[in-house]
């Protein structure tokens, strides 16, 4: 219990903000001058009809792309000049699952752990029962329907304890089973001070935390 | 709640494991590039026409420009797979180096794709009446040459990956680089094939391999990164 | 020192100052390329072995040494470009690789030109110029590989990748070839080089070098211009300018 106050006292220092982002696609600009700040248990929604430049925020935000103009800064650190450090507390699920057709759901759940800084007091079994995947631990991803596959893709969320989530259209192909545990999971990050961004077409209502949108 | 940061030994081997076990259970993607290999080589017979003195003359650079082509095959196949599901993206995400995943991919790739060639050459080589003395040889440049192909490869594999057309425009790329591998595998064979002395080259492909193991993954690396960038 | 290289590296100084420029590259290389043409065609002597003939190193000659070098400018170019993001030298790059390989093919033909009455036939598979058709499908390679990336930033620090990577391979291509080429040595005479000549030769030979380079600097400045004026076109400036032209 002690150890875990001392964590608290850790994270309560996060942040994560967007200084004057400027995306130009294809001679287009996307957005320009976007910025915010984000603390501890906030929850970021991006809203916007497609070709808005979502996947293209997000994928600026997680440092997978660089942006034309603009910085962003976890914990006040640029994340391009301290990305090791970024890459640690920050997990991103994209608009593709990431997970490999020919690995069953488990070894697909190793692999994400290997690459991770992983969670090691729970157990990948448990968490495939917590996403409603426990029977199909040895079913090769392929057999899986999309739902689950968006389900075993959203698992690799809970085997590491990152602080910031970054997620492009969690909910897309899950049923109400699916879009309830996402909310879940989501409000559960807040409460436990962590950040959340996350790009949708229809708003997730998350209840007693403050919610901040971007409109596209 | 007790943070576990992995070593860079488990994140390699986890990663080289993942690809061994997708490529045997994607049995066809194994065997494509060998029956290419067998077919190739058949052709280049077929073409000459089945007169052992001849064959025998030609047979190393026979082999040789076969295996480069059947290796150049499954080339695309590197990083392919992994940007249209997004694993790529899950990789250049890792806190963990992406030099070591590189250097895991690369390892999976020639042991999926070279090490069965290599077995194979030693039946065709028998095919196209490649001498005894040769045939130890001749695996020996497979061992130091194929790695090569691989290290080099996964450095344009990288830098093509996504592109539209992107296999021949991958041929187009990677061939001219393999020709010293070529020239100087191929020279081996030949001089032991007439009884000379080999070690010079042998060398030479070690010192190719050396140079290439020491560059190729970090511009892979690079290459990954401004590609998805 | 580095304000003064990132003020005239940024594309807009590059663009005003490089205008001024070109014209008197352009005007050096004529005056070379006369002078050094009436050396070589007209005032040194015939050679004693090739006769007429040998007169064709004086293009040869040069374009494989530009052929080279134009690659050496292009994988620096493109290196700093990569490392210092300097702009200017990624439009360098780019623009550098059509101009090192017509350098490089015009190798190849005056290469073969000269073998058919030296050697009786179009094509001798000679050191050199097995080196420089390897070397023309780096630079065809190379350009292939930029106009399949649709994004010209992507492009660029790709393509300065790929440029480098055969940077490190030329000399390891170059060697293995010249060493299989003594492996298959044949009765040929394969003495296509600057001869070890009477100065009266050599010197039109270097005027030529110098005419080439200053052709180059000419063009690929000329083409670098018109790389920026695209790879900026949403930027401010260029923007003006197009205002300004319509009037």
């Amino acid at each position: 219990m002690e150890m875990r106050e001392t964590e608290q006292q850790d994270r309560v220092l996060n942040s994560f903000s967007a200084n004057a982002l400027t995306c130009i696609r294809n001679d287009v600009v996307l957005f320009s001058g976007l910025g915010f700040r984000l603390d501890c248990g906030e929850v970021l929604q991006i809203q916007g009809p497609n070709g808005s430049g979502k996947t293209s925020l997000l994928r600026i935000l997680c440092g997978l792309a660089l942006p034309d103009d603009g910085a962003i800064l976890w914990n006040e650190k640029n994340i391009h000049d301290h990305r090791q450090d970024y890459f640690k507390e920050m997990s991103y699920i994209g608009h593709v699952n990431g997970i490999k057709m020919e690995l069953t759901a488990l070894e697909n759940l190793t692999i994400a752990g290997a690459l991770a800084v992983t969670n090691q007091s729970i157990s990948l079994p448990d968490i495939l029962e917590k996403m409603g995947l426990a029977e199909h631990e040895n079913t090769p991803a392929r057999k899986l329907s999309s739902g689950q596959r968006r389900r075993l893709a959203l698992a690799r969320l809970l085997i590491t304890d990152t602080r910031l989530w970054i997620l492009d259209e969690p909910l897309t192909s899950l049923d109400d089973y699916g879009r309830q545990l996402m909310r879940d999971m989501i409000t559960a990050h807040a409460a436990g001070n962590g950040i959340t961004v996350l790009a949708t077409h229809d708003p997730v209502d998350i209840q007693r935390h403050k919610i901040t949108m971007i409109n596209l | 709640m007790q943070m576990f940061h992995n070593s860079t030994s488990t994140v390699l081997i986890a990663v080289l494991k993942r690809d061994l076990v997708i490529g045997l259970r994607h049995r066809s993607e194994l065997f494509n590039p060998l029956v290419f290999f067998f077919i190739v080589v058949t052709m280049f017979v077929l073409a000459l026409g089945p007169y052992e003195t001849t064959l025998r003359q030609v047979a190393p650079a026979v082999i040789w420009v076969a295996a480069l082509l059947a290796s150049t095959l499954s080339l695309d196949m590197m990083f392919h797979s992994d940007l249209d599901d997004g694993s790529l993206e899950q990789f250049l995400l890792s806190p963990h180096p992406l030099i070591i995943i590189v250097v895991a991919k690369i390892l999976a790739h020639w042991l999926l794709t070279a090490a069965p060639l290599i077995v194979a050459a030693l039946f065709l080589g028998l095919m196209v009446y490649l001498p005894q003395t040769a045939i130890m040889p001749l695996l020996l440049t497979l061992l130091l040459g194929t790695p090569v192909l691989s290290l080099v490869g996964a450095v344009l594999a990288a830098l093509t990956v996504g592109l539209r057309g992107s296999g021949i425009l991958l041929t187009l790329l990677i061939l001219p680089l393999y020709i010293p591998v070529l020239i100087f595998s191929v020279a081996t064979v030949d001089n032991a094939a007439k009884g000379l002395a080999i070690t010079g080259e042998l060398y030479f492909l070690g010192a190719i391999l050396v140079l290439a193991a020491t560059l190729a993954p970090l511009a892979t690396t690079s290459s990954l990164r401004i590609r998805l960038g | 020192m580095f304000e003064y290289f990132y003020k005239y590296g940024s594309p807009r100084h590059f663009y005003d100052l490089s205008k001024m420029f070109v014209p008197w590259l352009g005007g050096i290389c004529l005056i070379l390329l006369i002078a050094g043409l009436t050396g070589g065609l007209v005032l040194a002597p015939p050679d004693y072995q090739q006769g007429e003939g040998f007169r064709i190193i004086y293009v040869h000659v040069p374009s494989a040494w530009m052929s080279l070098f134009i690659y050496m400018v292009m994988a620096t170019a493109g290196a700093t470009g990569l490392i210092w993001k300097v702009k200017v030298a990624d439009a360098l790059a780019r623009a550098s690789a059509p101009l090192g390989a017509s350098f490089t093919f015009l190798a190849l033909v005056t290469g073969s030109l000269w073998g058919k009455p030296m050697w009786g036939t179009w094509w001798v598979w000679d050191a050199r110029l097995t080196s420089e058709l390897i070397l023309l499908f780096l630079y065809l390679g190379y350009m292939a590989l930029q106009t399949a990336i649709d994004d010209r930033r992507t492009a660029a620090r790709a393509g300065a990748i790929l440029a480098l990577v055969g940077v490190v391979n030329i000399p390891i291509i170059h060697y293995s070839v010249e060493w299989w080429h003594t492996l298959h040595q044949g009765p040929t005479i394969t003495k296509l080089d600057a001869p070890s000549i009477h100065i009266s030769m050599l010197v039109p030979l270097l005027i030529m070098a110098l005419a080439f380079m200053f052709y180059y600097a000419a063009v690929v400045l000329l083409r670098a211009r018109y790389e920026i004026l695209e790879n900026e076109r949403n930027s401010a400036w260029v923007c003006e300018l197009i205002e300004q032209r319509r009037g």
